[in-house]
């Protein structure tokens, strides 16, 4: 069923009662041409693009809860394409593109909102390196737009640009970016892929690979064996704990990100703002809640909450740069794992061993990445060879000295 | 978090910095043959797993002193600190 304004009027005309389930939800086959495990966003996308833009057909995506339960239904919904490094920024923005045409592409509303992202500067250093990374967006075909003080003073009054430690110089804006409904995102994708036959299972834990002299056949699952061509894992959060199974360490840990949201406000906040000097994002929902976060907790976790020390961090960079949100209640906070890769950036990937492939290493920017990573990760399945905007996603890089270090941190993953 | 510090007692983990796993301690003979690609995996790799994790602390605003700590990474609960350099030793390190 295509969704249309004249279909909502033909449907409410007749009581509502021609909708039809998005997915369906088979059982198993015992082979497929590709299994993709995990169902998050990710995965739902790299099953999207592989039946549609690829031509497959025969794909399964095995999910080990239920759809969206990981980290697409856990952040903080920011798009955005300005990064810097030659090795990620064509990506990102490639990923930019395919968001501001997604809702027409897979016909179902993520509200996909360009209310624009504006990092702010607070001194002439950094003001310098805002330039330089507005030219690499720029060379990359991305906008970005620097803004002064006296600007930013018209448009958002309520900033503290006087705070006596960290006064707010200007901003680096990119007017294209913005946020999106994170669970629309995984459902439309889900509805995409299930509509070009992709099986998608839910409830399914792959426990085990089959591999027999360095080539993957199959997957053991909950719900049985299935054999495969190619095994594609896509589990971002738990990358270790799953190519543990196929006997591999990975240049990842994982740790948890924290993020928060606020009652619901009357319209404040026009788009996304993040603080320069410490870290600190904040947006407001359509519902009018603000939606923010900083830092990641700092060592190894799989539990999905935090501790204090961090929620009194963001507090703190929250208030530095807009001391009015000082009496507004927080409503939620939640954790999510990220899998924290050794240079801050991701992996799209084949393995070493033959039939097995990794997507993963995301960090905490897989969000926004969502189309892009399916789309290359798609590519990658289907042709064997990267798509030209993810060549560097490389899982040897490491060895290769080739790493994509966009803070310049080093191989320490709780400090990207 | 709470880490109880064999000298010091009960601390708030917020004192402490974290480095990451306790292997990190055993660093790779750089005269080996395979160096390169020991002190690739040393720096690179991690086992990174979902339990019991043994990983390095540092006191930086305490005493100073390098901890290992035994944490299972699913509860976050600490079962077991030690002084890095009691561990060392008992390596066969002289400190």
């Amino acid at each position: 069923m295509r969704y249309s304004a004249f279909e909502i009027l033909k449907q409410g005309l007749s009581g509502n009662k021609g909708w039809k389930p998005v997915w369906r939800e088979p059982e198993p086959k015992a082979e497929y041409d590709v299994i993709i495990v995990g169902g998050g966003g990710h995965g739902l996308s790299t099953a999207y693009y592989l039946s549609k833009v690829y031509g497959m057909r025969n794909i399964a995506v095995l999910e080990k809860g239920w759809l969206g339960s990981g980290n697409i239904g856990r952040n903080t919904t920011i798009i955005r394409s300005n990064y810097m490094m030659p090795g990620n920024q064509p990506f990102y923005e490639f990923s930019l593109k395919l968001w501001e045409g997604l809702e027409q592409d897979f016909n179902y509303n993520a509200m996909v909102s360009q209310r624009s992202i504006l990092n702010l500067f607070h001194s002439d250093p950094q003001r310098d390196a805002f330039v330089r990374r507005a030219n690499a967006m720029i060379l990359s075909g991305a906008d970005a737009e620097l803004a002064d003080e006296a600007q930013l003073r018209r448009e958002l009054p309520f900033l503290d640009f006087d705070n006596a430690r960290f006064p707010i110089k200007g901003g680096l804006y990119q007017r294209r970016g913005g946020t999106v409904r994170h669970d629309a995102v995984a459902w439309g994708y889900a509805r995409g892929a299930d509509s070009h036959g992709v099986d998608i299972i839910q409830n399914c834990e792959v426990t085990g690979f089959d591999i027999e002299n360095g080539v993957c056949t199959g997957v053991r699952s909950s719900k049985g064996s299935i054999r495969t061509k190619k095994v594609a894992v896509c589990v971002a959060g738990s990358s270790s704990r799953v190519m543990s199974l196929a006997g591999m360490r990975l240049p990842i840990e994982s740790h948890v990100l924290q993020a928060f949201v606020t009652e619901g406000l009357k319209p404040t906040l026009p788009g996304v703002i993040t603080f320069g000097a410490g870290h600190f994002y904040v947006s407001q929902s359509d519902k009018g809640g603000l939606v923010f976060g900083g830092d990641i907790d700092g060592y190894n976790t799989y539990a999905q909450r935090g501790n204090l020390p961090v929620v009194e961090d963001v507090a703190e960079g929250g208030m530095a740069i807009m001391p009015m949100i000082g009496r507004t209640r927080l409503l939620r906070s939640w954790g999510g794992v990220m899998d924290m890769s050794m240079d801050g950036s991701p992996f799209i990937d084949k393995t070493h061993i033959e039939g097995l492939y990794f997507n993963g290493g995301w960090c905490y920017g897989g969000f926004k990445a969502t189309p892009a990573s399916g789309y290359c990760y798609a590519h990658l399945l289907a042709n064997d060879t990267p798509h030209p905007v993810a060549t560097e996603m490389r899982l040897d890089r490491f060895k290769r000295g080739h790493i994509i270090d966009e803070k310049g941190q080093g191989n320490q993953p709780n400090l990207h | 978090m709470i880490i109880n510090h064999p000298l010091l007692g009960p601390r708030d983990a917020a004192e402490f910095v974290y480095l990451g796993d306790a292997s990190l301690m055993d660093r790779p003979d750089p005269e080996a043959e395979n160096a390169a690609e020991q002190f690739y995996e040393y720096g690179y790799l991690r086992d990174n797993p979902a339990g019991a994790h043994q990983e390095l602390w540092y006191h930086e605003q305490g005493d100073r002193s390098w901890l290992v700590v035994t944490r299972d990474t699913l509860t976050h609960e600490i079962t077991g600190v030690k002084l890095a350099r009691d561990e060392a030793k008992k390596r066969g390190r002289n400190k």
